[in-house]
């Protein structure tokens, strides 16, 4: 009799699911619930563009120069930041 | 995210103490070490004391290194004491934030949000005011959270990267992560529910 998956265990489930970090066969049963269960598919799909954008917030983020300088000044390297 | 394949780095040459090749070092693993320990902390001037600890730190147990681990994650797990540290300082009589189910199993994740807010123009994930709701929504996660959570999903380490940096089962790393990843959800849920209704 094939498994009938439950919303609670897709959530279990969903962060390595996002990561493509589970086993083929239950890869597939997650599918299979995605497809049948709407408010999973809303969770899935806001959980994915939730970590897309804290990607795309991170991504820029440059320590400031004179934190950098006084960084190296501290590491008596100085002289050799180009 | 540090990138270690842009410029791989002598670890003879480190570990003997030679000054171009700490500064590479330096270079190269300044940005994703300031930015964890801001991420941490949420202040630029304890920000910059971990930034400096940690180097400090760094350079004086390079010799000790075996290089078991990367060195980068070698380099985060000094910061994350760092940072870990300086909050028990800041509050010496609360103990670091603990939430007691952080290590649970997966049962107990409840998902009470569930706005489709994906259609939102691009411009609304990007703005300023989201990255503020994010960075305020990070800072309320528990510690233990908040490290699993900064490592892999803003530096981009993998599990078993996070686990050796932290110093936990791959499966305590994954719980987490899970968790942090379900509340920030539900935190920007509310924030772009609010949001759909502009539109």
């Amino acid at each position: 009799m094939e498994k009938h998956l439950h919303c609670k265990e897709f959530v279990e489930s969903i962060s390595n699911y996002v990561d493509g970090d589970l086993s083929e066969e239950l890869c597939a049963e997650l599918d299979k619930h995605l497809s049948e269960c709407e408010n999973c598919r809303i969770v899935v799909n806001t959980l994915k563009k939730t970590i897309d954008i804290i990607h795309e917030q991170a991504e820029n983020e440059k320590i400031p120069e004179g934190v950098k300088d006084r960084l190296f000044y501290r590491l008596k390297l100085e002289q050799f930041k180009k | 995210m540090i990138n270690e394949e842009a410029e791989l780095l002598n670890l003879n040459k480190l570990q003997s103490g030679d000054p171009e090749e700490l500064t590479k070092m330096v270079h190269q693993f300044s940005d994703p070490i300031y930015r964890v320990a801001l991420r941490m902390l949420n202040d630029p001037a304890e920000a910059e004391d971990v930034l400096q600890e940690t180097f400090i730190k760094a350079l004086r147990s390079l010799k000790k290194f075996e290089g078991r681990s990367k060195l980068s994650t070698w380099l985060y797990r000094i910061a994350v004491n760092e940072s870990l540290m300086l909050i028990r300082k800041r509050k010496p009589e609360i103990p670091i934030t603990q939430d007691d189910n952080d290590d649970q199993d997966n049962a107990g994740i409840s998902v009470s949000q569930i706005v489709d807010w994906c259609c939102l123009p691009e411009s609304e994930f990007l703005s300023n005011e989201t990255r503020e709701v994010l960075n305020a929504a990070i800072q309320k996660l528990s510690e233990n959270l908040r490290t699993v959570f900064i490592l892999r999903d803003i530096e981009g380490l993998s599990i078993i990267e996070t686990s050796q940096a932290l110093e936990l089962t791959e499966t305590n790393v994954k719980t987490r992560l899970l968790r942090a990843r379900m509340k920030l959800r539900e935190e920007l849920s509310v924030y772009f529910g609010e949001k759909l209704t502009e539109y």
